[in-house]
């Protein structure tokens, strides 16, 4: 699915990352974790085009990112779901046609996904807060909501940075449990936290690695 | 005409991609005001140009064949001269058409510029003659010929003054095409300058769709409908109340044929609906190339 051979990220000066091996193989789990500032975000954006290496090359789909364009990296979007650490959405739109808002721009008919919408709603619990406007929401359920907008084009690959960053912990269960639940359907999934009680917490749900990004390297984590 | 059903969609937009971009208020009414008043501007120099441009064409063609004569005698001589000089007319080779203006004529010539009170019959007037050539004319050889045999009689090429005149208009016109060049630089800057600031206060929409997978042509076209819309919008508004007041404009043909009256003539008319299709196509451009270049800020 995704694969990163010897890749180096530097910004301007120093070097971010270096030397990075990684295949993400399909229907696997991955946890990638580390100290904050060692680059877990970059890692994730490397793996999901919006970052191209420096050095190596990361390809994604048998595609090599740096040749890609930028109608390349809108389509590239839709068959990755990711859920970004600062989730953002388009405030004056509700959260329904936030969550649809992928169906859209890509041209797709939200009506006749419209028994899918619901479904998933209904599944990450905002049935209810269907027509709020994302200001309105809590953070947990602004997590879940794109949780639910990274999902709805039925990617193989999901990407989540951080998603539990500012929420309670019965909420990142909860969170962790609908990723572990994807994962089980097929997915690919790739979750960057630095919440050891998440990653000891999908143990019982999940077979995940984990892998351990510091001072520019990957070392690959225990077997969960 | 699939070509043109693309085109045509790519300008509408799409209600959809309008949507995700959040409505902006007042300054919706900035763009249309700007497109409106720009079209009224336009009526009036496409009016113009238009206008000098029949009127060098007029100078150019009908005057090109006029002359005249002018006989300047003592009255008791003027009815044998303007005889004799009919006389030369008619065996000189060239001349289409001769004929001598009656006192009642030229009463009426000098009457817009002396008033109709004046005692022409008083004034001592020099008789005139109108010459139509029929292009082969040698004007040099019947200006000697005029000279030898009629003394007071001084041919008259309308050349002379015609030339500037046309001059003058052919100017007129290309002032007023330059006009209008200037006129749709102006909206494509005003819509350009409008577009990139909806698209800065746009920032988080523009980076929230990018990531979610939207190509650039559709973030695009989510800006470039309204302003298409808009801009076409205030130039129908502009170019109705522009036509109208060309069409209101005193008649100045009383004054005599020589101000040809600036509006539009017949099939002129056509080129109003235009001038809005032309404001949205400058409007579709100019947005589409801020928003492509905006973008260009965003992964």
């Amino acid at each position: 699915m995704i694969e990163l051979r010897g890749v180096g990220y530097s910004y301007g000066g120093g070097n971010l990352l270096s030397g990075l091996d990684l295949e993400l193989t399909p229907g696997s789990f991955h946890f990638l974790t580390g100290p904050s500032g060692a680059g877990k975000t970059t890692l994730l954006k490397l793996c999901y085009g919006d970052l191209k290496p420096t050095a190596g090359a990361v390809t994604i789909d048998g595609r090599d990112s740096r040749r890609m364009d930028r109608d390349g990296l809108a389509r590239m979007r839709r068959r990755i779901g990711v859920v970004h650490q600062d989730c953002q959405f388009i405030d004056h739109l509700s959260i329904h046609e936030n969550v649809a808002l992928p169906l859209t721009v890509a041209g797709r008919d939200v009506a006749v996904e419209a028994a899918n919408l619901e479904q998933l709603l209904g599944w990450v619990g905002l049935s209810r807060r269907a027509n709020a406007l994302p200001p309105e929401l809590s953070g947990g359920e602004r997590q879940r909501a794109a949780l639910a907008r990274a999902i709805i084009m039925d990617p193989d690959v999901i990407i989540a940075d951080e998603p539990t960053g500012n929420i309670d912990w019965d909420m990142s269960k909860r969170l962790l449990s609908l990723l572990a639940e994807l994962n089980r359907m097929g997915k690919t999934v790739l979750v960057a936290t630095h919440d050891l009680a998440l990653i000891r917490a999908a143990k019982a749900q999940v077979t995940a690695r984990v892998l351990r990004l510091a001072g520019g390297t990957l070392s690959a984590g225990t077997e969960l | 005409m699939r070509r043109l059903q693309a085109l045509l969609d790519a300008m509408w937009g799409d209600r959809q991609a309008d949507r995700v971009v959040p409505p902006t208020g007042h300054t919706v009414w900035l763009t249309v005001l700007t497109s409106g008043a720009m079209a009224f501007l336009a009526v009036f120099a496409l009016a113009l140009s238009l206008a000098t441009g029949r009127l060098a064409e007029r100078w150019g063609d009908s005057l090109a064949q006029a002359s005249t004569i002018r006989v300047s005698a003592p009255a008791e001589q003027a009815d044998a001269q303007v005889e004799a000089v009919m006389a030369i007319l008619v065996t000189t080779p060239g001349i289409a058409d001769a004929r001598a203006l009656d006192p009642a004529e030229q009463a009426a010539l000098l009457e817009p510029w002396l008033g109709p009170d004046l005692p022409l019959d008083t004034i001592p007037l020099p008789r005139l003659i109108e010459v139509t050539s029929d292009g082969s004319l040698d004007a040099e050889g019947l200006r000697l010929r005029l000279t030898a045999e009629v003394p007071g009689a001084v041919y008259d090429d309308h050349t002379r003054w015609r030339e500037p005149l046309v001059a003058a208009a052919d100017r007129l016109r290309a002032l007023g095409w330059t006009a209008l060049a200037l006129i749709a630089g102006t909206l494509a800057a005003m819509v350009t300058l409008a577009a990139q600031s909806a698209l800065a206060a746009n920032r988080q929409v523009i980076r929230v769709l990018r990531l979610v997978g939207a190509r650039d042509v559709y973030v695009a076209r989510a800006f470039t409908r309204r302003f298409t819309l808009r801009a076409a919008l205030g130039a129908t508004l502009g170019a109705a109340s522009g036509g109208l007041a060309v069409a209101f404009l005193p008649a100045a043909d009383a004054a005599g044929g020589f101000l040809t009256g600036l509006g539009f003539q017949g099939a002129g008319w056509l080129l109003l609906p235009l001038i809005p299709i032309f404001a949205g196509g400058v409007a579709f451009l100019a947005t589409r190339s801020a928003a492509f270049r905006a973008l260009a800020r965003f992964e």
